[in-house]
């Protein structure tokens, strides 16, 4: 887990070299899910973020342990950032009993209460209400804790979303929006799908602090999630980043990806956070060709292991599937 | 002891529940300074404060999902929906997260929320005003779905709801609030919340009701005694779980159970208590399980409502039905 900017500058090479070994486990990580998916290892549906991993490394880089967050279906990345380790994550992608939601949540339900991870959420806009709950309870205890909350640019077309800023708006709630806008919701450009496509501009409108940030480039990120979350802890109320971001591959593994055009998806890949960061480092200096190496080796062998522990790991017996619809003691 | 209204009774359990445990906040549209169009919350943010008593906009999918956040938070919060047919826009939040989220965290976070619905008709509003929608609760695992008919019930269930670490949907016969009186004793204890009641014996024929239907069902059985016909009542009270023991027990007796409520026949609570009567009670009936309910159409204008809605006259006559079998 990467530290917070006042302990070390954003420009620090170690820190940044901690930002891009993140964001090598998170895309390691979805590449072999992707693997394992087509070796029908992971089953159910799968959305991987490659390509958005900036997003979900400079934003969990600025929260302290007690702050929380809310997710969507394409989470590994945040979960994996807030700190939850790759084989908690691997087990639930395998369904096993040691995976994080002990296999019954897989790939979009993700769930680890320890590190205030408080769900990826299968319904659009479906995880924002909650956010704004855990935020009003914390306001209400006096705790300087924020809640941030991750949505796509699809969340905006759902009458949830303007409630939920409303709501935190009119509360001065402590909720950071983290707007991932990778252009589409699924297979539905922006462009076909919302009128008004600057999202920071409509989110301005209920009288928050809201601006665009390049979700490319991971210091930009993390240095707006910073001064957003300064803002929100200091009681300014919430703020609303729109992070434009893109996802390079399918929006799951059934996407034909009839919608766009690949030399669209070959342009922004060349804005890929992972070899911006590397390129702008090894340009300083600060990364060797062995360096670069290593991390990958040791990434590499994290997936590894997180894979043996998943194979390795039981399932959940059928019997118990009754349990933990209620709880277990009556009232 | 105090004669009281189903509105009083309940008044009084919210605020007993508060004054005795800091988490119970309650969250809804006009709630607080207005006192809740049905006067439910009346002087409660007055006495407990606006962190306690929340008024929210006009917003249910984002109160029932604050709700959520709130409850993850070890709060117990107690969502007002103003009328039954506003639910529906919070049905999301209620099916796909309050529901499920015990589950889907292995038991690690509880949802001790209660969802306070006014349903049923009887004063004359319309659709959206007038609906129960209790059987669409009751159809999703995770949640528990009770049903008050009186006002000693709507003083100590609420409280019990508000202490049950599950999600529990509170339905309140709306027509019933300012009703009736029944005396209160608040030393009294009482029965569980889980659990249906005899609430009159008898040996030819089971009416079983919930909510609303309770007091014409008592009616029914009091008019039948007029004529020798010597009827049982069962108030449900649970809908989710049903607490069927008690049902069974009477239609063994029986022989003959008439189901009544103000919702859809069709898939309506009805259905289900029918079929587990036929599992159970086969060899014991001397006729079909017989349902009385609403018509399968849109809850209808004022001037009609009392066609549509069942009395003590279609009670009656299931009844008649059940017994020439």
């Amino acid at each position: 887990m990467t530290q917070t900017l006042d302990r070390e500058p954003a420009a620090d090479v170690r820190h940044r070299l901690d930002l891009l070994r993140e964001m090598v486990r998170i895309r390691l990580f979805e590449e072999r899910c992707v693997e394992l998916y087509s070796a029908a290892k992971i089953r159910g549906f799968l959305h991987v973020a490659i390509g958005e991993e900036a997003v979900a490394v400079g934003v969990n880089a600025v929260l302290d342990e007690g702050d929380a967050v809310v997710s969507t279906y394409r989470e590994h990345g945040h979960a994996i950032a807030r700190g939850m380790s790759m084989d908690s994550v691997m087990a639930e992608m395998y369904g096993k009993a040691t995976g994080c939601s002990r296999g019954r949540g897989g790939s979009m339900h993700l769930f680890d209460v320890g590190r205030r991870f408080y769900g990826g959420n299968a319904i659009v806009a479906g995880g924002l209400p909650l956010a704004i709950g855990l935020a009003l309870a914390d306001k209400m205890r006096m705790r300087p804790t924020v809640t941030v909350c991750f949505f796509g640019d699809g969340a905006f077309a759902e009458g949830e979303f303007h409630e939920c800023v409303n709501l935190a708006a009119l509360w001065r709630l402590p909720v950071l929006f983290a707007c991932e806008n990778n252009l589409y919701a699924m297979g539905t450009a922006i462009a076909r799908a919302q009128a008004e496509t600057d999202l920071a501009l409509r989110a301005a409108s209920y009288g928050i602090a809201a601006w665009p940030v390049d979700g490319m480039d991971v210091v930009a990120v993390e240095e707006a999630a910073d001064r957003a979350v300064d803002r929100i802890r200091a009681g300014g109320g919430p703020c609303f980043l729109e992070l434009r971001t893109y996802r390079f591959r399918a929006h799951s593994m059934y996407d034909p990806e009839r919608y766009r055009d690949k030399a669209e998806v070959a342009r922004w890949r060349e804005r890929d956070p992972i070899d911006l960061l590397t390129h702008q480092l090894t340009a300083e200096g600060g990364l060797s060709a062995e360096a670069r190496d290593a991390m990958a080796a040791e990434v590499t062998a994290e997936v590894d292991r997180a894979v043996a522990a998943a194979e390795a790991a039981p399932l959940e017996p059928a019997e118990d599937l009754e349990r933990f619809v209620y709880t277990e003691t009556e009232a | 002891m105090a004669k009281i209204t189903l509105a009083k009774g309940l008044n009084a359990g919210l605020r007993a529940a508060m004054e005795k445990d800091p988490k119970v906040v309650i969250m809804g549209e006009d709630v607080g300074k207005l006192g809740g169009v049905f006067r439910i919350t009346d002087g409660l943010q007055k006495d407990f404060g606006e962190d306690r008593v929340i008024d929210t906009p006009l917003a249910e999918s984002g109160i029932l999902g604050t709700a959520v956040g709130l409850a993850m938070r070890g709060y117990r919060p107690v969502c007002e929906i103003q009328f039954d047919g506003f639910v529906y826009p919070a049905y999301d939040q209620i099916v796909s997260q309050v529901a499920k989220i015990h589950f889907r965290s292995q038991g690690k976070v509880k949802m001790p929320m209660v969802i306070r619905i006014p349903f049923g008709g009887g004063i004359g509003a319309v659709e959206h005003h007038s609906e129960s929608p209790e059987a669409q609760f009751a159809h999703t695992p995770g949640l528990k779905v009770v049903a008050c008919s009186n006002p000693v019930d709507g003083y100590w269930m609420i409280q019990q709801a508000i202490a049950c670490d599950d999600p529990v949907v509170f339905l309140e016969p709306k027509r019933q609030y300012h009703a009736d009186k029944a005396e209160l004793d608040e030393s009294a204890t009482p029965d569980p919340l889980f659990a249906s009641r005899v609430v009159r014996e008898g040996s030819d024929l089971t009416l079983l009701a919930y909510g609303p239907m309770v007091k014409t069902c008592m009616q029914s059985a009091e008019a039948a005694a007029g004529e020798g016909k010597s009827i049982e009542v069962i108030d449900l009270r649970t809908l989710s779980p049903l607490d069927m023991d008690p049902v069974f027990a009477s239609v063994r007796k029986t022989g003959r159970a008439v189901v009544a409520h103000e919702a859809h026949v069709n898939l309506g609570m009805g259905s289900e208590i029918a079929a587990r009567i036929a599992e159970e009670c086969f060899f014991s009936l001397e006729a079909p399980v017989l349902r009385v309910g609403g018509f399968d159409t849109p809850y209808p204008p004022s001037r009609i409502e009392e066609e549509f809605l069942p009395d003590l006259d279609r009670v009656l006559d299931a009844v008649d039905r059940s017994l020439a079998f």
